[in-house]
């Protein structure tokens, strides 16, 4: 997922933090020098924190969102003793391939990384990564949207801190809908009708594009309330790819595959760039951190782009999902966990959030999301609306108690085999979800976890 | 006819009597060939023992690394992915290699003739492709495939023709194909060339003076003398084949339902051990595929060979 980053809280509220760290380390400042380098099973509090960052010392951060370097930087005035190196080791998978082979080679691995949702069961489960709650994250529960840090909790752990996020939104070009005279559709069914109004005027044209995307279809089936992951005791994996809110997703783009309404346009391609920029693409149903894309790669389009709330199953219903966005994560491997703690809470609880913002990420931190000055900004390239207003309501109305497999990566990766198939022979998606659970079920059990395939 | 002794291949003319010798330990030799020796182990032989090494055991992300002895290969001998992916290949082996062979040599007797006005142009523009990266030549491709903005697209659009898309999962095997074929025509043909240039001129005054025409002098000078070119021009191909892996990866993105994490051996053990960390289980597969074109390539090269005797 292409998601710039970010995050941001109340700078007041930050200075209260280090404040207090502050004092908390100069009335501990007689005892200090024996809080670096510590293990994860000691808890430390923020003053060992604070004192760890007094120290000369370095830490490695891997990440791609482009607004950490900028954070790491201001990090780094106020922490002249820290030095924090920031890598851009790849961007999703290509970061975590490197990561899984430091982690299994016991050495080379960063202290921090940016690990998205989706995919962080699978490091955490796997004990690579450091429990925060050591260093007292878990009290940071209410700062952060719910289904955010749902999806940091693991079990009784907290395994990274939420960065940016991506709740669901419609994008609409309202340039089309005017010309072909559609209204905004409020439930996936006039979302049908409008798809088929749409291509009878324009064959051209479609509603949006779809050519079966692992991320995309288990958003949608989140919004859809489907629940087809749940692990239990980190071994116990059970998948159902045919519960309810899975075939309620799967049945109704079954119409759109089988009508010929969704453009076969690989997202991210230069195609879908021309499509969403020409009107033969219509609508998105995406993460709250699109509109930076847009905005950047499609700019012949500025202007005709609204963001209206995702259709719902049933009429005056509110329901939205995650979409991408992700956190950053300790790594168990680090020698030098309390700076990498301090770091992390300075870039996505601390004043690293504001700079994550103005570099059009999306923020998770309740506070961010509800300030005037976010709710209130205006873009000229949505036609001056307030699309935060939307994207934040999204936030709120994302459906609780999701969650991803401990080995979603591979899984997202053999998706095309088995969905795919479905999409490119436009049959039945069901049968496609079907496979794509057997597949997934093989590996899970394969390498060693006890799957029940439902 | 005569067969020229220059162009056998190396490994029959050392074949001479053996002298009745006493061997005398000398490491002299030993000494002038430890450099390649050191960088041959550690470069080849380390990796391929690693690799057979890796085979026998299986890591699991859940219950850690144990020894497995062969049931990484009895797994992969009755994986229908990996079959099925040998399959594609092999396919791709059997139409691709003999169209591509065909007009590098068809092109390199073109060049060779002397009929052939600009002669330099045409061998520079036929070999240029090879010097385009393989992964600017299938992105370049990967473009003009495209049904809506690309060249297929636009004749379509201009002719109001039908063009299937080439990247549908009937087409895209042969779309792959032709990338490869124009990427290597080039190659093989300079291969080719290369042979055709050092035959002596004499022969073919000779042959003239008996009265040969161009196709005879063809047949009985040229293809004789160009068989070992042949030969090596094939097991490359057999190895580029079997190891495709560049062409369909690039692709994937632009074609991600058509072209399926098992699309060859090679993007099957990628995708294993990158996507999956099932590294010994992708290290078991790099080794099978790795005997099965051994055993390939040497089959070309004994029956290219013997018909040469």
């Amino acid at each position: 997922m292409k998601s710039p980053h970010s995050t941001r809280k109340a700078l007041r509220r930050t200075a209260v933090v280090v404040a207090t760290g502050l004092a908390l380390s100069m009335s501990l400042a007689a005892c200090s020098g024996s809080g670096t380098g510590s293990t994860a099973a000691s808890t430390a509090s923020a003053a060992d924190i604070t004192a760890a960052l007094n120290e000369k010392s370095t830490i490695t951060v891997w990440a791609w969102a482009p607004a950490v370097a900028d954070i790491a930087t201001a990090f780094e005035k106020e922490h002249p003793n820290v030095t924090v190196k920031v890598v851009n080791a790849g961007t999703g998978n290509d970061q975590y391939i490197k990561l899984q082979n430091a982690i299994k080679a016991g050495s080379g691995a960063p202290d921090i990384a940016q690990i998205e949702y989706y995919a962080l069961p699978q490091f955490a489960l796997s004990k690579s990564l450091a429990d925060l709650s050591a260093y007292g994250f878990d009290s940071f529960a209410s700062e952060y949207t719910d289904s955010t840090w749902g999806s940091v909790k693991l079990g009784d752990g907290i395994y990274a801190l939420p960065q940016d996020s991506g709740p669901m939104a419609m994008f609409y070009n309202k340039a089309v809908f005017d010309q072909y005279g559609l209204t905004v559709p409020t439930t996936w069914d006039e979302y049908i009708a409008t798809a088929k109004k749409l291509h009878a005027a324009n064959p051209k044209a479609y509603i949006t594009n779809d050519t079966g995307d692992a991320g995309f279809t288990t958003s949608m089936i989140w919004q859809a309330g489907g629940k087809p992951f749940t692990t239990t005791d980190s071994t116990k994996v059970s998948i159902n790819l045919q519960d309810e809110g899975s075939k309620k997703f799967a049945d109704t783009w079954n119409t759109l595959l089988s009508n010929d309404l969704l453009a076969a346009t690989p997202s991210w391609s230069d195609e879908w760039y021309k499509g969403l920029g020409d009107g033969t693409i219509a609508t998105l149903n995406i993460g709250a951190w699109m509109p930076g894309n847009l905005e950047t790669g499609v700019k012949e389009a500025s202007g005709n782009w609204r963001v209206a709330p995702m259709p719902t199953y049933k009429a005056g219903d509110t329901a939205s999902a995650e979409n991408g966005g992700g956190g950053d994560a300790i790594l168990e491997q680090s020698t030098n966990k309390l700076v990498a703690a301090g770091f992390l809470q300075y870039m996505n609880e601390g004043a690293g959030t504001q700079i994550s913002i103005d570099a059009g990420g999306f923020p998770s931190t309740v506070a961010d999301l509800n300030s005037d000055k976010f709710l209130n900004a205006t873009s000229d390239y949505f036609g001056g609306q307030k699309i935060n207003e939307v994207l934040v309501q999204s936030a709120k109305d994302v459906v609780p108690g999701w969650s991803y497999l401990p080995f979603q990566v591979y899984s997202n990766s053999i998706f095309k085999d088995t969905v795919g198939q479905a999409y490119a022979a436009k049959s039945d998606i069901n049968a496609g979800l079907t496979a794509w659970q057997k597949a997934t079920a093989d590996y899970g059990n394969q390498q060693g976890f006890t799957v029940t395939s439902k | 006819m005569t067969t020229l002794s220059t162009l056998t291949p190396s490994g029959r003319a050392l074949s001479g009597p053996r002298k009745p010798h006493v061997q005398k330990r000398d490491w002299t030799g030993w000494k002038f060939i430890a450099p390649f020796m050191v960088v041959f182990t550690l470069v080849l032989i380390a990796p391929v023992l690693y690799s057979i090494y890796l085979s026998f055991f299986k890591e699991q992300l859940v219950g850690g690394n144990s020894f497995v002895g062969f049931a990484n290969y009895g797994q992969a001998l009755t994986d229908p992915k990996f079959w099925e992916s040998m399959g594609r290949v092999t396919l791709f082996f059997v139409v691709q290699v003999p169209i591509m062979l065909g007009i590098a040599l068809f092109a390199a007797l073109a060049i060779d003739s002397a009929r052939l006005h600009l002669s330099s142009f045409f061998r520079i523009a036929i070999f240029l492709p090879y010097a385009v990266p393989a992964v600017v030549a299938t992105l370049m491709w990967g473009f003009m495939y495209g049904t809506k903005f690309g060249l297929v697209g636009n004749l379509n659009d201009f002719f109001h023709l039908a063009i299937p898309d080439p990247l549908g999962s009937s087409w895209v095997l042969a779309s792959i194909g032709n990338i490869v074929t124009w990427e290597f025509i080039g190659y093989n043909m300079i291969l080719f060339y290369a042979a055709l240039r050092v035959i002596p001129t004499d022969l073919y005054e000779a042959a003239s003076l008996d009265g040969a025409g161009a196709f005879r002098i063809i047949r009985s000078i040229k293809m004789p003398a160009l068989r070992p070119a042949i030969v090596i021009g094939g097991i490359f191909s057999v190895i580029g084949s079997f190891q495709l892996f560049n062409e369909p990866s690039i692709l994937q993105s632009l074609a991600p339902n058509t072209i399926s994490t098992y699309f060859s051996p090679n993007m099957y053990a990628y995708n294993l051990s990158f996507a999956g960390q099932q590294y010994n289980y992708s290290a078991t597969i790099a080794i099978i595929v790795g005997l099965i074109t051994a055993v390939i390539a040497y089959i070309v090269q004994n029956s290219g060979s013997r018909k040469e005797v």
